[in-house]
């Protein structure tokens, strides 16, 4: 279990490097890409039987691309220097996100078997760094859900409780990071499926500003809110990775034109002096678990202490943001999943008797190939778009929509960044909320108003609530374009909660796989 | 609003091509007529006076030059197809008579 390699750098401590960490070791020869690589290979097979995070584990490739990494630094010259920063560092990919390769099924059985003949823009940009892909991670749905349980193929567990929710919908991606199956990677959120997995496994996740990050290749849920963005276990690394992924991309109509800011040195300000910290009155206190509301305080105080200024401001028109979400997702939903028909790709269901027309086929093939929580979403949608109800669901939830963004507005007069908890409870019962789908839907309370106006947010680890020891998330909210304050905030505040616990908080996660059975034969 | 019953739920399962048997309409139509009722207040938010949105980061004219860029081939479109014949999808018949 504590095999040397060469450098005498354990697999063990290798795996719980940060990606930066990592990075520094590849570059000064330290460790290989492929000992880094087979590290994180092993350390999937010894626990994933336990977490169920990955669908598909991508060995032989990641290995490939790991020794293209080591022969340009062993052959030295101008090639090897112009390797990528994280050139060599592994990362895992949801299941959402499209790859030449590797098979795709977006957790549904509509999709099973299913091989994209093209990549996704980031995966190509990932590519292009040299960045080893260790396989695709598991979901919600069409990544529709806030626990994971609603994959067609088995839940994903909480690395901090195996009986717990990893959040959703990328409890696949949040996992594979908090039990150090991958240092790094890809999630999707169209109203918090990154920043709640984060929250509730105790690692970091960012959504970009809407358009940041391409999304040409994540296969569509609701484009208007739809986000690609990093998860990782350090905020510095969510910036390097963002870095890797974001920036214009011609496919994306929806791509924001300017080039990105420089995340990462914004992730090394080192300080929060003067900022104007805005505490959002409508999303905590009521509602919240205690122990979330304690870390969220303890949070507050840590910045106040590092010289920001926090301030209250009210988001009054957050009260109907669940709602509009709940009618403007669905909407989008119903018209991107009506492809899935049995006609190009993936499943196709005859009828079992009667007529043998196109419409039954697809009617079949449908009804078999998508699960409980996609059905109730698409005929959502499409009453919500039906002629006689279009002006009072779709279009009164558009103008919510204009009414969660003035919110913002006023809110980003007075303070340079917003800051909540990412989610009102910490992880929940596998099972718990399965037969009722509203209360599921409000895990996502504090971070849907950020996927209806387009502005960044980051979830990082807060601390353990007192009454059950499971993580809890902050979540930092900028305007529209700002993420590199979000990173300046999110590494200040990480260092100093770090500083208090003595170390990260995934430190103190239990054992997983062997390594829990080993602690368990040395007593 | 009118609250969602079972009848308009076999009425969007149709529109929707879906499928479903008896007992899940009766459990869909419960299901959506709870979620229904729970974004009802949506409808009061806002005043006529108050724009809609449909993308947060408006963008205007996002053209590209009309150059052909990269397609698939057929191989590679039909690759995933359930069904195919000679480089098309081969689906069962269209009309109601089979």
């Amino acid at each position: 279990m504590t095999e040397q390699n060469s450098t005498g750098i354990s697999a063990e401590t290798l795996i719980r490097l940060s990606a930066a960490q990592l990075a520094e070791k590849l570059a000064a020869g330290e460790v290989t890409a492929v000992q880094a690589t087979q590290a994180y290979l092993d350390r999937i097979a010894a626990v994933d039987g336990q977490v169920n995070a990955f669908l598909h584990v991508n060995a032989e490739e990641a290995l490939a691309v790991a020794a293209e990494v080591d022969a340009i630094r062993a052959a030295g010259g101008a090639e090897a220097e112009s390797l990528h920063v994280l050139a060599g560092v592994p990362i895992a990919v949801k299941d959402l996100i499209v790859t030449i390769g590797q098979p795709t099924t977006a957790g549904s059985k509509i999709l099973e078997g299913w091989h994209s003949p093209y990549d996704a823009t980031v995966v190509e940009r990932l590519r292009a760094a040299k960045m080893p892909i260790l396989g695709k991670t598991n979901l919600d749905e069409f990544a529709m859900g806030s626990s994971t349980e609603h994959s067609a193929y088995g839940p994903t567990r909480n690395p901090w409780d195996l009986d717990r929710i990893p959040g959703g919908s990328g409890g696949g991606s949040a996992a594979a990071v908090a039990a150090f199956e991958a240092p790094l990677a890809l999630g999707t959120d169209t109203g918090g499926s990154i920043r709640q997995p984060g929250a509730v496994t105790g690692t970091v996740g960012v959504k970009p500003t809407y358009g940041s990050v391409s999304r040409y290749g994540a296969i569509a849920m609701a484009s208007s809110l739809d986000q690609i963005g990093p998860v990782t276990r350090t905020v510095l690394d969510s910036a390097l990775l963002h870095q890797v992924i974001g920036g214009h991309d011609p496919r994306d109509s929806t791509s924001l034109p300017e080039p990105l800011a420089d995340l990462v040195a914004a992730a090394k300000t080192g300080n929060v002096e003067g900022l104007r910290i805005g505490i959002i009155k409508e999303l905590h206190g009521e509602g919240y678990q205690a122990g979330v509301e304690n870390r969220f305080n303890d949070a507050l105080e840590l910045l106040k202490e590092a010289g920001a200024e926090i301030v209250e401001v009210s988001c009054p028109n957050f009260q109907y943001a669940l709602g509009a979400y709940y009618l403007i997702m669905p909407s989008e939903a119903s018209s991107n999943l009506a492809k899935f028909d049995g006609v190009r790709y993936g499943l196709r269901v005859l009828p079992e008797d009667g007529p043998m027309t196109i419409e039954r086929v697809m009617g079949a093939t449908r009804a078999a190939g998508f699960g409980d929580e996609v059905k109730r979403r698409i005929i959502l949608g499409t009453y919500a778009l039906s002629a006689g109800y279009y002006d009072a669901y779709y279009g009164s939830a558009q103008k919510v929509r204009t009414l969660v963004q003035r919110d913002f507005d006023a809110a980003f007069e007075q303070a340079d960044v917003l800051i909540s908890p990412t989610a009102p409870t910490t992880a929940f019962p596998l099972g718990e909320k399965l037969d009722d789908p509203l209360a599921m839907y409000l895990n996502d309370v504090a971070t849907i108003p950020a996927n209806l106006a387009g502005v960044p947010g980051l979830s990082l680890p807060g601390g353990l609530a007192d009454e059950d020891g499971l993580p809890v998330g902050i979540q930092l909210l900028a305007p529209a374009r700002e993420d590199a304050r979000l990173y300046r905030v999110g590494a200040v505040l990480e260092s100093l909660l770090e500083a208090k616990w003595g170390g990260p908080l995934l430190a103190q996660a239990p054992a997983l796989g062997a390594e829990s059975l080993e602690t368990q034969e040395a007593k | 609003m009118a609250a969602i019953n079972r009848d308009d739920v076999a009425h969007l399962a149709r529109l929707a091509h879906i499928e479903m048997s008896a007992e899940e309409l009766d459990r869909m139509a419960g299901e959506l007529a709870v979620i229904v009722d729970s974004v009802k207040s949506v409808s009061e938010a806002a005043g006529d006076d108050v724009p809609a949105t449909s993308h947060p980061i408006p963008l205007t004219n996002v053209f590209r030059d009309d150059v052909v860029g990269h397609t698939f081939t057929a191989e590679q479109a039909l690759s995933g197809a359930p069904d195919s014949d000679d480089n098309r999808f081969k689906v069962p018949a269209i009309l109601d008579e089979a």
